[in-house]
């Protein structure tokens, strides 16, 4: 699905990227993971084709992405951090990303599903973090793309909406499609991830099932898992 | 692109800048028209006010819309879009709308005032016409500087800088450049001098439109054989085209390259 070889990228003297090599195959649920500043969110837009690689190589489905568009018509991207024209009503933030993709969308279902009907006509800079990250998630899933890509999608939502979020991913993994997911909360990425990715410094530092991850690190437990990785490298 | 445009072109068309510019010329040509009695005198005079203020608001509505737009950007970079259509997209709906403010806001009241029954018609044309061409070589301009200083504080500070060499200072150093070298023959010079700088090219042209070039003496002469023929128009027109699209260009280029 998504091929990564040697890809590097630094801004100004700071090296985000140094190497990254991956190979990511078509279905199911990966994570990934890292300590703040490993480069989780630079690789996600280096893939969107936000952020321009210095070198290396990134490919989707057997074709490169450099200076293509098109591609991203299969890619559903929820950012990190939801920020929106502020003088926009969510009604009209939706119209217009449908507008912009022209394809099929179910987004009555989701708004129906997080409860966001009340706000449909109110502006976003109204809204409060947790509702706009609902509106986020909206964005994201009511296409229906074969690659998802969510960085930190569990920010500021409750539980309630924690809980339709992860059964949402579940249905679109039933689906057959591929999921990339990055978080820092480690119960989340447990119950939902197939494998996982670990970086580290900017490369890949594991990757592999969750079991394989405890067993190399001889812990029982996810968090210490990679609580051992982060200190065991930086020993 | 056009959808891109179009969603720019109504966002502004919904803020309260354009509606203040707009009814800030309307309120211009009226007074003017009421002072005035005459529609070629109020040309001149609206000459002035268009070479310096137009080109001021280009500038600070470019930089301005493109740091609030930001968001806007960074959510349509994710979607299914060329780069360049975003920017350029971006770039024609500011530069469109502020046009639109300027054409209506003054071709409104001298309408009214019966334009079209009188000779300034052509003159009047040729100031919208330039007072268009100076928007769109702003705010390109205003865009790149916004899309290469990521502090806003500085590119606001940039653009104003740039507005003030341009509007000021090129010609108070063109002035004295003049006095310095006095004694050697300066038709040529000064001809060039005006064409590399868009707002003394349009001060030029309309001036010499109107027929009161002999008001500048012999320079007047020299810049009548040379911007009342057509080739000098057309070489003036030229050039102001240029000035629109390097910048857009730069900017299509630049785009390409930044990370968001």
């Amino acid at each position: 699905m998504i091929q990564i070889d040697n890809l590097y990228k630094k801004f100004g003297k700071n090296e985000v990227l140094c190497g990254i090599e991956l190979d990511i195959t078509k279905g199911g649920i990966i994570a990934v993971l890292g300590p703040n500043g490993s480069g989780k969110t630079t690789l996600i837009k280096s893939i969107l084709g936000m952020v321009i690689p210095n070198k290396g190589a990134i490919s989707i489905d057997g074709k490169s992405i450099k200076n293509q568009w098109k591609y991203r018509q299969e890619i559903e991207y929820l950012p990190q951090i939801a920020n929106f024209p502020s003088n926009l009503k969510v009604k009209e933030l939706v119209r217009m990303i449908k507008d912009l993709r022209q394809c099929e969308s179910n987004e009555n279902a989701l708004i129906e599903l997080f409860g966001l009907t009340p706000f449909l006509d109110k502006k976003l800079a109204t809204l409060s973090g947790g509702t706009k990250q609902k509106v986020n998630i909206l964005l994201t899933f009511m296409f229906d793309s074969p690659l998802i890509i969510l960085d930190e999608p569990t920010t500021g939502l409750d539980p309630v909406a924690l809980i339709r979020l992860k059964e949402l991913i579940g249905t679109e993994k039933e689906k057959g499609k591929t999921i990339l997911v990055t978080s820092h909360i480690m119960q989340f990425v447990e119950e939902i991830a197939d494998r996982v990715i670990y970086l580290l410094e900017g490369q890949v530092y594991f990757q592999g099932s969750l079991d394989e991850l405890k067993k190399q690190t001889n812990q029982n437990n996810v968090e210490h898992a990679i609580a051992a990785i982060a200190t065991t490298s930086h020993a | 692109m056009l959808k891109i445009l179009k969603y720019s072109f109504y966002d502004l068309m919904r803020s309260r800048w354009s509606y203040v510019y707009f009814l800030f010329y309307l309120a211009l040509g009226f007074v003017l028209l009421f002072l005035n009695n005459d529609v070629s005198k109020a040309v001149i005079t609206l000459m002035n006010i268009i070479i310096v203020l137009v080109p001021l608001i280009g500038t600070i509505f470019g930089v301005m819309y493109y740091y609030n737009s930001k968001e806007f950007t960074e959510l349509l970079l994710a979607q299914p879009i060329k780069r360049s259509s975003i920017f350029l997209g971006q770039y024609f709906g500011v530069a469109g709308s502020l046009t639109l403010s300027l054409v209506l806001g003054l071709g409104i009241p001298f309408v009214l005032y019966g334009l079209l029954r009188s000779d300034a018609i052509f003159d009047f044309s040729m100031l919208l016409l330039i007072g268009a061409f100076l928007t769109l070589i702003f705010t390109a301009l205003s865009f790149n500087i916004a899309l290469s200083n990521e502090n806003k504080i500085k590119g606001f500070g940039y653009a104003v800088l740039l507005w003030l060499f341009l509007a000021v200072v090129y010609d108070g150093l063109f002035l004295m450049s003049l006095i310095l070298f006095e004694e050697y023959p300066l038709d040529n010079f000064s001809l060039f001098a005006t064409m590399l700088n868009p707002i003394d090219l349009s001060r030029t042209l309309i001036l010499l439109k109107l027929d009161i070039s002999a008001l500048l003496g012999y320079t007047g002469a020299v810049f009548k054989s040379f911007f009342g023929t057509s080739l000098g128009l057309f070489i003036s027109f030229l050039m102001l085209t240029l000035w629109t699209v390097i910048p857009v260009l730069r900017l299509i280029f630049k785009s390409r390259k930044k990370d968001f």
